[in-house]
């Protein structure tokens, strides 16, 4: 930190400068484009922020700045500068001592980012060690360290190996790893993805927190295009491996100048937005494959704005003034690109008072786990009206998968709760019920790679599916098929294609074909955009709406992401360690007031259109479900616990007002006054 | 993370499919077409070698017996001298059918039970289980050597004895990737339209289990090759009065300490690269497949 | 199991001995002296209680108790595979982790094809080669494992030197390609990048980070492999008539001699528990995972 000719340079130049970067990878003997010609500098003390779809090459931007490429990836051209000193000049001992000193990382999975045989507090000592401080002064420091980044019980977590904590944990000390040798410059790679909505938010709000108390500059990559803007100051936006607009974060997102940004903030549900006020955004087309040829502009083929001059001719950077920049030629209409709104279709309202086409009574699913009984899904009780959207919301360990299990029979429950489909009981196990009952039923899972046979044809898999579920066969079933086909918006084309062969989201419309195959009664949908880009998902979402106007079946709908929940249900059921927390209409489970854990879940989403307001925030990590807290299962995190009481007794799940059922010991005037202020605020993006 | 951005790419439509780009890859990998090579070159011994060999390999004639390489022999006469160019070549021919054979009764059978324990699990898949690991505990060879001093020696039970001791390691390899497939979701699919056990096992399960069933195939039978010429050597396997190499070399490696080095180093080479050809063939069948 | 299998081997045990021209009554008389016309079950009762006390019956073919035969057959059989072992187990290591670090390059390539090529021969093939090498035409060490009487230490490994290196080629392959494969794993693994991006040296990135994780599962490997050791040492103590157990087994096999086949092969089956056990062991020593379970 003393090195002379660092303070030299250092006041001059840039934490990090890109120029011209140009990154391949190595693929079946071809070198393909990851990154083409990105410039961008971050300057002291700036937190920039590098967004984009998978595979637009914002990861590979991070590791060639530490020159930590994979076996197969090389830099074709250009320079990387940190502090003004050229990365790609220096010999293996500067380039260590660079990581060492200067800059540091932190990535996705913090399980995986730890080593498995060596405890926490070593893996922070070497650290120091590097610096010349040793022993005790090295475990003191480290302690210091731990307790910077707010973990609880840091001297326990010192002797501990990584497998022994969670995720939250694993990615603090990840974080209090990168920080330890005060870096100047700081690189956060998708740092909190694959964590829990409410864990998220406290590392988020950890980071925002220290990067107030050090100095580093940050470059923080994410797909997640609201966290970037509460934590940045600067943003660039990545596509097909070229930076396609710059500027202030404010800018960027309130008024973009790129028609790919303008139609990717379209895309996300927002404001509350439903499915009965009309369709989302979607970008037409896909994301061109890596190494692509890229004559033209790389936006192109799915922009509207898009003229001949843009198919021949690539956009340079256009200075906008005010550090701006966009890759568009017509940068200066980019907004009045027109919508890829899909024609609105009317839904009809679901019809709440027919008879419900599935009814849950008492439902309880306990598994045994090392000897404990772990109760995955504890008295759920609901009702579902036909043509309606049940949503159902919770993070991990909630239970919301098992319980889809259970309704589809896949898992059986335990003895005495009830499952009814259109008036009669369902077996507990899938063997047990008529192909009828089947078919009424289908799933749309969460992961089309896994959920596709890869080694058989899209006709086949949706064939078969209509042989099995229609009963159909010949003539009948092949036009079906094309029916089929058309109605989830594949084409003849991709039938004789393997599901590897398509992107993420066709092989999704092909889950979706499939599930719809036997004219089902309910479909339930696990998380069916979870693996997809945003552009992606917004006609996902479309097409399951459209589906259920014209074919009003009801849904089960699963996910974590509150705003795309919002958008597609009816009513609402929050899950806590497998118990049903808060259950009722969409709009009052949103509004308020709300059972605490929801408050608390809607205050962790990411906002776009708002910086930092009184938020909510968890305490400690969700419990296990083999071990659930006495009393309340929430109480241990409870911002509004109000004593004794939360801890002896478990509250009933008491309506609140009619349909809408609340599981807490505040009643529900008293949950009106308390969050009255908060409401404003609890608004999804 | 890099890995992701390189794997949820958009493929163009019309792409190869699986096994024709295993295929390509095979061609462009020198490792494969070597041990191709190899092979192909023992298989057309075993089944035209005898048109070629200058001698009658089962002919003897004692007044040249023990000749060391010559212009006339070119790797020298045996004890009673047969001449050992012309035993060579045609020494595949048994075994090429008995070790082959060996591994398809052994591939059949391991998929089968893999298939059926890693699909069914619970109690049966437990026993099933121990009785294999109990099973491979005791060495192959040893297995085979007990089996064949019961049932007498004979190709076909050297063919029994070695497959069904293999199987129980192929059944190992298919079951645990059986098991890795049941968890996947395609598999809950087909239960969600009532399809059948066997259906599910056999036309969606299976194919996507046939590479490491090739893989492992192949490995075996490089062993099988490996214990059929063990077996031969120990006296258990292939009979007089065939060439076979493991043969050849039991009834003459007794003399080697008195020089006559020929009698055995060819049939031992003969053997090695057999063996040899076929690893780099399962090699580059495994590079290929993890590219 | 061991005991069914040599039972349910068809052949008449007397028959077997005195030879398919002896007399019936002489065969008979002789299987009632050797118990075997006793039902089943009390032959295994008697014979599972036997061995339990250390008496593992009488041989059939030599008439003489089996249990001192068995035990000096081990012992010269664990000095030939110990040897082996001593030689094989860091070389084998070596070999794969010098390959795993200049991965794809000519090195690598030499330590892997050259191993997978030795790994698949059979130890008769390799045995018989470096007998013409270092026993016929360089004539270095001894074509046969016998040494003589009352010799030291190191004239008896000079001895072994020659039977142990057919079973080291074996073994050296398998582990090494075990070694590497732990390796690239545990270099491409992210925890490593995590080590390296701290600034580590690479040395102390590869000692304290990658290797303990590389070589975990080859651990496991090594014992595995016993049993495979163990059938090699039928063929090497053959090749080089060396009395150890798998000249005793075989041997046993050829006369239907089935006391002494059941207790050699109950005795390597023991061995081999023995190692599975002992590696199961060091695994969850060396695992934290498995020697602190999880809490999640």
């Amino acid at each position: 930190m003393t090195d002379p000719a660092k303070a030299a340079t250092g006041m001059t130049a840039n934490a990090l400068d890109l120029n011209d970067l140009s990154v391949a990878y190595r693929v079946g003997g071809r070198n393909r484009a990851v990154l083409r010609n990105v410039s961008l500098s971050i300057g002291r003390g700036e937190a920039y922020g590098l967004v984009g779809e998978s595979g637009c090459g914002k990861s590979t931007a991070a590791l060639s700045v530490v020159r930590y490429l994979p076996r197969n990836g090389s830099i074709t051209g250009g320079a990387i500068a940190i502090d003004g000193k050229d990365v790609m000049k220096l010999d293996a001992e500067a380039l260590r001592r660079a990581r060492a000193e200067t800059v540091s990382m932190v990535y996705q999975d913090p399980g995986k980012a730890l080593n498995p045989s060596i405890r926490i507090g070593r893996q922070l000592t070497e650290i120091f060690e590097l610096a010349g401080i040793t022993g005790k002064a090295a475990e003191e420091r480290a302690l210091a360290m731990l307790k910077r980044v707010r973990i609880s019980d840091p001297v326990g977590v010192m002797q501990r190996y990584p497998h022994q904590l969670s995720g939250g944990m694993q990615q603090r000390v990840a974080i209090a790893m990168a920080l330890a040798n005060d870096p100047s410059m700081l690189i956060l790679d998708e740092p909190t993805t694959g964590l829990d909505a409410t864990v998220e938010a406290e590392v988020l709000d950890l980071i925002a927190q220290l990067r107030r108390e050090l100095s580093a500059s940050i470059l923080f990559i994410s797909h997640n295009l609201a966290v970037v803007s509460n934590m940045c100051d600067r943003v660039g936006v990545l596509y097909a491996g070229m930076l396609v607009e710059e500027g202030t974060t404010k800018d960027v997102f309130n008024d973009p100048r790129h028609p790919y940004t303008v139609a990717l903030l379209r895309c996300l549900p927002r404001g509350g937005q439903r499915k009965d006020q009309g369709r989302l955004d979607t970008i037409p087309g896909f994301l061109p494959g890596i190494g692509a040829t890229i004559t033209g502009c790389a936006f192109a083929d799915r922009c509207a704005l898009a003229d001949d001059r843009c198919r021949r001719e690539l956009p340079p950077l256009y200075e906008l003034g005010d550090g701006r920049l966009s890759r568009c030629h017509y940068h200066d209409k980019a907004q009045t690109l027109p919508r890829a709104t899909p024609s609105d279709v009317k839904l009809p309202a679901p019809a709440t008072a027919a008879e419900p086409v599935l009814r849950v009574e008492n439902v309880n699913k306990t598994y045994a786990s090392h000897g404990h009984a772990l109760r995955a899904v504890k008295d759920v009780s609901l009702d579902l009206a036909p043509g309606e959207t049940l949503g159902l919301v919770g993070e991990s360990g909630s239970g919301k998968t098992t319980f889809a299990r259970l309704l589809l029979g896949l898992v059986a429950p335990d003895e005495g709760g009830q499952i009814t489909l259109e008036g009669k009981t369902l077996a507990p196990r899938l063997e047990g019920r008529g192909d009828d009952q089947v078919k009424a039923m289908q799933i749309v899972f969460q992961n089309p790679d896994s959920a596709l046979n890869r080694s058989h044809s899209i006709r086949h898999l949706i064939g078969r599916a209509l042989k099995r579920l229609a009963g159909l066969s010949g003539k009948a079933l092949e036009t079906r098929l094309d029916e089929l086909v058309r109605s989830v918006r594949l084409t003849e084309r991709h039938l004789a294609a393997k599901p590897r062969q398509l992107s993420g989201g066709l092989k999704q419309r092909v889950a979706i074909a499939r599930a719809f195959a036997g004219d089902p009664r309910i479909v339930v949908c696990d998380e069916p955009t979870s693996a997809l880009d945003v552009s992606v998902q917004a006609a996902i979402l479309n097409l399951l709406a459209d589906l259920q106007a014209k074919e009003r079946v009801s849904y089960i709908f699963i996910s974590h992401d509150l705003g795309v929940v919002r958008y597609l249900s009816d009513k609402i059921a929050v899950l806590y360690l497998g118990r049903i927390m808060e259950l009722g209409p969409s709009e009052d489970v949103f509004s308020g007031p709300h059972h605490p854990y929801t408050e608390a879940l809607l205050s962790a989403v990411p906002k776009l259109d708002r910086s930092e307001s009184s938020r909510i925030r968890l305490d400690g990590e969700i419990p296990s479900a083999t071990n659930p807290p006495p009393g309340c299962v929430f109480q241990t995190r409870c911002p509004r616990k109000i004593g004794a009481i939360c801890e002896s007794q478990e509250p009933p799940l008491v309506q609140a007002k009619p349909g809408h059922m609340i599981r807490c010991h505040i009643p529900y005037p008293e949950l009106a006054r308390l969050q009255k202020h908060g409401a404003a605020q609890s608004e999804p993006a | 993370m890099s890995a992701t951005d390189t794997t949820t790419q958009e493929r163009p439509i019309g792409r190869r499919g699986p096994y024709a780009e295993l295929f390509f890859a095979l061609m462009r990998s020198g490792t494969f077409l070597t041990g191709f090579a190899i092979v192909l070159f023992w298989v057309i011994c075993a089944l035209f070698g005898e048109h070629f060999t200058p001698y009658d390999p089962l002919a003897d004639d004692i007044i040249n017996a023990l000749s060391p390489p010559s212009a006339e022999h070119w790797f020298g006469t045996d004890q009673i001298g047969r001449d050992v160019f012309s035993r060579v070549i045609v020494g595949s021919r048994d075994i090429l059918t008995v070790a082959p054979l060996a591994t398809l009764l052994a591939t059949v059978a391991g998929t089968a039970l893999g298939l059926f324990t890693g699909y069914f699990r619970g109690i049966a898949d437990d026993i099933v289980s121990r009785v294999l690991e109990a099973f491979m505990a005791i060495p192959v060879v040893i297995v085979a050597l007990l089996a064949i001093v019961a049932l007498g020696t004979s190709k076909a039970t050297v063919i029994v004895v070695i497959g069904l001791s293999f199987a129980p390691i192929i059944a190992r390899t298919v079951r645990s990737a059986v098991l890795a497939e049941r968890e996947l979701d395609y598999v809950a699919a087909a239960q969600l339209r009532h399809e059948s056990a066997f259906h599910t096992m056999f036309v969606e399960i299976l194919p996507n289990v046939i590479p490491p069933i090739l893989v492992e195939t192949t490995v075996r039978l490089g062993y099988a090759i490996f214990a059929v010429a063990t077996l031969s050597f120990m006296g258990f396997g292939i009979q007089p009065p065939s060439p076979d190499w493991g043969l050849s070399i039991s009834n003459n490696y007794g003399m080697i300490g008195g020089g006559f080095w020929w009698t055995v180093l060819f049939d031992a080479l003969a053997i090695a690269s057999l063996v040899i050809g076929v690893n780099l063939v399962t090699d580059g069948i495994q590079g290929a497949l993890n590219d | 199991m061991v005991f069914l299998g040599g039972q349910v081997l068809p052949g008449n045990v007397g028959r077997a001995i005195l030879g398919p021209f002896a007399d019936q009554r002489a065969v008979d008389t002789l299987n009632h002296t050797l118990g075997v016309d006793r039902p089943l079950l009390t032959q295994y009762w008697s014979w599972i209680s036997g061995f339990v006390q250390g008496d593992m019956g009488t041989s059939y073919v030599l008439r003489r108790p089996v249990a001192p035969e068995v035990i000096r057959a081990l012992g010269n059989s664990l000095k030939l595979a110990a040897v082996a072992f001593a030689l094989v187990v860091p070389i084998g290591i070596l070999g794969g982790v010098v390959a795993a670090l200049n991965l794809n390059r000519p090195l690598d390539r030499i330590i892997s094809l050259g191993g997978l090529s030795v790994t698949v021969l059979p130890e008769f093939v390799t045995g018989i080669i470096l007998i013409l090498i270092f026993g016929v035409w360089l004539r270095w060490l001894p074509i046969s494992a016998a040494w003589p009487r009352d010799a030291g230490f190191f004239t008896q490994l000079y001895y072994l030197i020659l039977p142990s290196l057919p079973l080291f080629l074996v073994l050296f392959g398998y582990i090494a390609r075990m070694a590497r494969a732990g390796m690239i794993e545990a270099l491409d693994s992210d925890y490593t990048r995590t080590a390296v991006l701290k600034g580590l040296p690479w040395r102390t990135v590869i000692w304290r980070h990658v290797l303990r994780n590389a070589l975990l599962p080859t651990i496991t490997v090594i014992a595995t492999q016993t049993g495979y050791l163990i059938g090699g040492l039928v063929v090497i103590e053959t090749l080089f008539r060396y009395q150890g157990i798998g000249s005793l087994i075989f041997t046993a096999a050829r006369g239907k001699d089935f006391p002494m086949l059941e207790s050699g092969i109950l005795t390597i089956g023991i061995v081999y528990a023995v190692a599975t056990l002992a590696a199961d062991f060091l695994y969850s020593v060396l695992n934290p995972r498995i020697r602190l379970g999880g809490e999640q």
